[in-house]
């Protein structure tokens, strides 16, 4: 006999510990899995602050706040070092999952999926850098973890594709450890990350490049020096604006792809504008029973959302259960409209208070966030397509709307 | 015992060390100047076993003949040294009317050179064949006999049976010059020493034509070729045939193909480079857009850019007079040049070996004495993600870093990496590198590009090699993954 849960949850990070540990306050049997041989996904080598804000009413650190999850975990069966391989969706009450670790290849029974596999990096081959293949390129993510998990130090001279938070963080990570960080290049016209976080720029003096991108390296062994162009509104290179920086290192921060490849095999149906799954507001896909969270669902830039989102996934997996399946009702599309990049979750039943999360697509000062269908209105100082909206939509809204909602952002008169 | 020395560890070099390790009477030495065998040439290239009939038998001689040999050759070979490979057949596909004169010639010029089993297709048979092409073909030219390897596992394969069957190995060891001595070969001078040898064989590739300087004989030289490739995420669909376009003067053409792994890639363009680039490895935009447009002809589906994984090039040999060169050198006694093993070299290889263990006999008079034992056979290293579960789980109860993936994407275990440590060190491979761990396990060469992984080999194989982990290479000395622990900089160290 397969050994049987009401719960899988595959991914150890903030969503799936999220996820893992509401679903087991809800009396469901969870099993955790994980192919790091730690939890906390990403969070431990994330030593920075800013972390926790809303979740636990304090700022704390990656690994402060992974620490914190884990030990809310008791009661829940966690399985590190088992990376699964294999989703089957029998059926939808029943699915199996297969996992590799050191005690073997194994295959689990369960009712429900909550997928929370995380992200991957874009990497300098994806965002159309040419030349030599050498030594000193890697992601930010992967610099981060060398410096904060192993103690390496990568480089001297650094260069940051990239001015996103992440790309912030580790010119800020570099610098403090007496690196020169030569540039930061952003192909945008505006910043990526934060604004708290594009202070650190001023702090350390660190040039950032608007509309321009790293097109070249090259080196012999290692990066000696990397080729940067200026590009248009259309982002179009600007022939003649070329220039050399020398530098040994060249770090790519060009955003995160949600992790879904084991969803795709099965036939769930991914939004190209999230990368991740279409679901309704249960943050259950397209296949019933199986539930998704955190940056496989879309990219969050807070840890609290994703825990969120891990515990949403958690009370439909237990309705799932209840009902032998989420109750059918008039699913309402949410679309998106102007000036929004993408939304999610993408139907909504209104028969509950939901959580809406969206990005636009270009920076815009004084707007007025409108859902016209249901008349309802927000007006915002600013929006930035890296900083993530979220908001509630109320039951009793939605089910003001015949069959979809529209979600736009409009600048004032 | 007579001494035979092989500059140049690449698919020729490898495979003559593996032919002439037969011999008792032979005291085989391969050297390389590289920390890992097969990081020529034979790294980056189209990987596949050539048919033979494009090489003209009056211009090119050795290569019409040593291509169609080496193809049937590789038959056996893979088998024993279980190397990576596919029988999956080439289409040269006709785009126009006209392009049927083009492939009335190959087919004619084919069964000169006695490759067997080719035919012209109509659209319909192609169309069955291929069902992806583009539907303005018109028909082809079909090569059933055509195929695909992994060229670095093959050359690792081929040098692990040589090594298993007595050939000694000199890694990080460069060629600097050659003693001649009344004109005879007396050995080697190298960064690491003098090694006697009575036979020289010049397997240097992009180099022959400064070893073969190097004993006085100027008669050809070397240019680099460049040729661009786009390798795309294994979730692209590609086609199940090796595509070409009807070729040109100078080129064979920018194929498509699912390459071994099950990635979609599409190259080579052809660039000529100047003599003194022999290290030019860049990739250009030209160049990729070159075989992008190329690419687009036969397969019009060519996926977004976004999901490309990896872009390279690769420098094509070519010597003067454009065939190989492959002879005993009157002038010096004990001299072989295996000079200019351009396209189709990989092919060719095996062939080539033969030829060099036959001039050794006919050309210098050496009888060669075959050994009583000789272990044809060598196996492939464990690949987690081949085994039914059933394997797996025994693997894993004897071992269970078997049970520990490392590489996401290809599914790499630990297991795996300690595995391929322990050949790295059965050949001598002295500088731990992440791209030798790349060419035997496939770790670091999938979706995310090793961006989980990479960290994770570093460790092992700083444990192994007992060296901290920011001396670890990406390819050898110069690309050493960091310059020191995390506070290097601060304690004023390493601050160039
Ligand atoms: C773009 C491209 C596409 C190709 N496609 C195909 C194909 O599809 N099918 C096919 O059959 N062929 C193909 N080829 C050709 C094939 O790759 C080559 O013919 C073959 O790899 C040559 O192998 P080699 O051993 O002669 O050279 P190499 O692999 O270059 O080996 C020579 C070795 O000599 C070493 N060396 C050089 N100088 C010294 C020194 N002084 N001291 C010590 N060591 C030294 C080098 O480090 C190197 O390792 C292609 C080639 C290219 C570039």
């Amino acid at each position: 006999m397969l050994e049987s849960y009401d719960v899988v949850v595959i991914g150890g990070g903030p969503a799936g510990m999220g996820a893992a540990i509401k679903a087991k306050e809800l009396g469901l049997k969870v099993l955790l899995l994980d192919d790091n041989d730690f939890l906390g996904g990403i969070l431990p080598q994330c030593i920075h602050p800013g972390f926790g804000l809303h979740y636990f009413k304090e700022e704390l650190t990656g690994p402060e706040f992974a620490y914190r999850l884990i030990n809310k975990l008791d009661g829940v069966e966690v399985k590190t070092s088992a990376r699964v391989i294999e989703i089957q969706n029998y059926s939808d009450l029943e699915k199996f999952v297969t996992y590799v670790s050191p005690e073997g290849v194994k295959k689990v029974a369960t009712k429900t999926i909550i997928y929370a596999a995380g992200a991957r990096e874009r990497h300098a081959f994806e965002i159309g850098i040419v030349g030599d293949r050498v030594a000193g390129i890697y992601t930010a993510g992967e610099a981060q973890a060398l410096m904060d998990l192993y103690g390496i130090l990568p480089g001297r001279d650094i260069v940051i594709v990239g001015s996103g938070d992440v790309g912030l963080i580790m010119a800020r990570r570099f610098a403090l450890e007496g690196c020169n960080v030569k540039a930061v290049i952003e192909l945008m016209p505006y910043p990526g990350g934060l604004a708290r976080n594009l202070m650190i720029l001023k702090d350390f003096n660190i040039p950032l490049y608007l509309s321009h991108k790293v097109v070249e390296v090259r080196g012999r062994k290692r990066v000696e020096k990397v080729k940067v162009v200026k590009v248009d509104e259309n982002l179009r290179e600007i022939p003649g604006s070329e220039f050399w920086i020398e530098a040994d290192t060249l770090i790519i921060s060009a955003g995160l792809i949600p992790n879904v490849k084991l969803l795709q095999e099965i036939g769930v149906r991914i939004d190209p504008a999230t990368g991740g799954p279409v679901v309704n507001d249960r943050l259950e896909t397209s296949v019933p029973g199986i539930f998704v969270a955190g940056n496989s669902l879309l990219i969050n830039d807070l840890v609290d959302y994703v825990v969120e989102q891990g515990e949403t996934a958690a009370e439909g997996a237990k309705e799932f259960i209840e009902n032998g399946g989420i109750k059918s009702t008039r699913w309402i599309k949410l679309v998106k409209g102007e000036n929004v990049r993408l939304v999610a979750p993408h139907y909504l039943s209104g028969e509950r208070d939901v959580w809406i999360y969206a990005r636009v697509q270009r920076p815009i000062e004084d707007v007025t966030l409108e859902f016209p269908e249901i008349g309802k209105k927000l007006r915002l100082p600013v929006v930035k397509p890296s900083e993530m909206l979220r908001i509630k939509l109320r039951g009793e809204e939605i089910r003001k709307a015949k069959e979809k909602i529209t979600m736009q952002v409009v600048k004032n008169e | 015992m007579i001494k035979v020395a092989i500059i140049g560890a690449g698919i020729t070099g490898a495979s003559i060390a593996r032919v002439l390790s037969r011999y008792e009477n032979l005291e085989v030495h391969l050297i390389d100047k590289n920390p890992d065998v097969g990081w020529g040439v034979s790294k980056a290239n189209t990987a596949l076993i050539h048919g033979g009939y494009d090489d003209d038998p009056d211009k090119y001689p050795m290569r019409a003949k040593l291509c169609v040999r080496g193809n049937r050759l590789w038959h056996r070979w893979v088998k024993e040294l279980e190397i990576p490979h596919i029988w999956n057949g080439a289409l040269v596909v006709a785009l126009e009317e006209e392009d049927f004169d083009e492939l009335e010639k190959l087919l004619e010029r084919g069964i000169r050179n006695g490759v067997p089993e080719m035919r012209i297709v109509d659209r319909e048979e192609l169309f069955h064949l291929e069902p992806g092409l583009n539907p303005e073909a018109k028909g082809a030219l079909w090569i059933p006999t055509v195929g695909q390897i992994g060229p670095i596992p093959a050359v690792i394969a081929i040098v692990e049976n040589a090594v298993a069957n007595g050939v000694k190995i000199h890694l990080n060891t460069k060629v600097k010059g050659i003693k001649v001595q009344n004109g005879e070969v007396k050995g080697v001078e190298t960064n690491n020493g003098f090694i006697e040898a009575d036979v020289i064989i010049n397997a240097a590739g992009l180099y022959a034509d400064e070893i073969s300087r190097m004993v006085g004989l100027d008669y050809f030289t070397i240019h680099p070729r460049k040729g661009e490739y786009w390798i795309f995420d294994d979730t692209v669909p590609g086609p199940r045939r090796v595509l070409f376009p009807t070729p040109t003067p100078i080129s064979k053409g920018i194929v498509v193909t699912t390459e071994i792994s099950g990635h979609l890639m599409i190259g080579p363009n052809a660039q000529d480079l100047p003599p003194e680039e022999k290290e030019n490895l860049a990739t250009t935009r030209e160049g990729l857009e070159e075989v992008w447009e190329g690419a687009k002809k036969l397969w019009p589906n060519l996926p977004p850019r976004s999901k490309v994984i990896r872009t390279f090039a690769g420098l094509r040999p070519e010597p003067t007079g454009g065939d190989f060169i492959i002879k005993a050198e009157e002038e010096v006694f004990g001299f072989i040049n295996v000079a200019g093993i351009r396209s189709p070299g990989l092919t060719s290889a095996p062939a080539i070996a033969y030829e060099v263990a036959e001039i050794i006999q006919r050309d210098l008079g050496i009888k060669l004495i075959e050994k009583e034992k000789w272990n044809p056979y060598r196996k492939d290293i464990t690949r987690f993600s081949m085994l039914s579960p059933e394997e797996a789980n025994r693997l894993i109860r004897e071992n269970p870093a078997y049970g520990k993936i490392v590489c996401r994407c290809n599914l790499v275990t630990e297991g795996e990496i300690l595995e391929a440590i322990e050949r790295m060190k059965f050949i001598g491979v002295k500088i731990p590198s992440i791209d030798s761990i790349k060419f035997r396990t496939k770790a670091t060469s999938g979706t995310c590009q090793g961006s989980f992984c990479r960290v994770r080999i570093i460790q092992l194989l700083s444990k192994a090699y007992n060296v901290p982990p920011w001396e670890i290479t990406l390819k050898g000395e110069g690309s050493e993954i960091g310059i020191g622990d995390v506070k290097a900089l601060l304690r004023g160290e390493n601050s160039a």
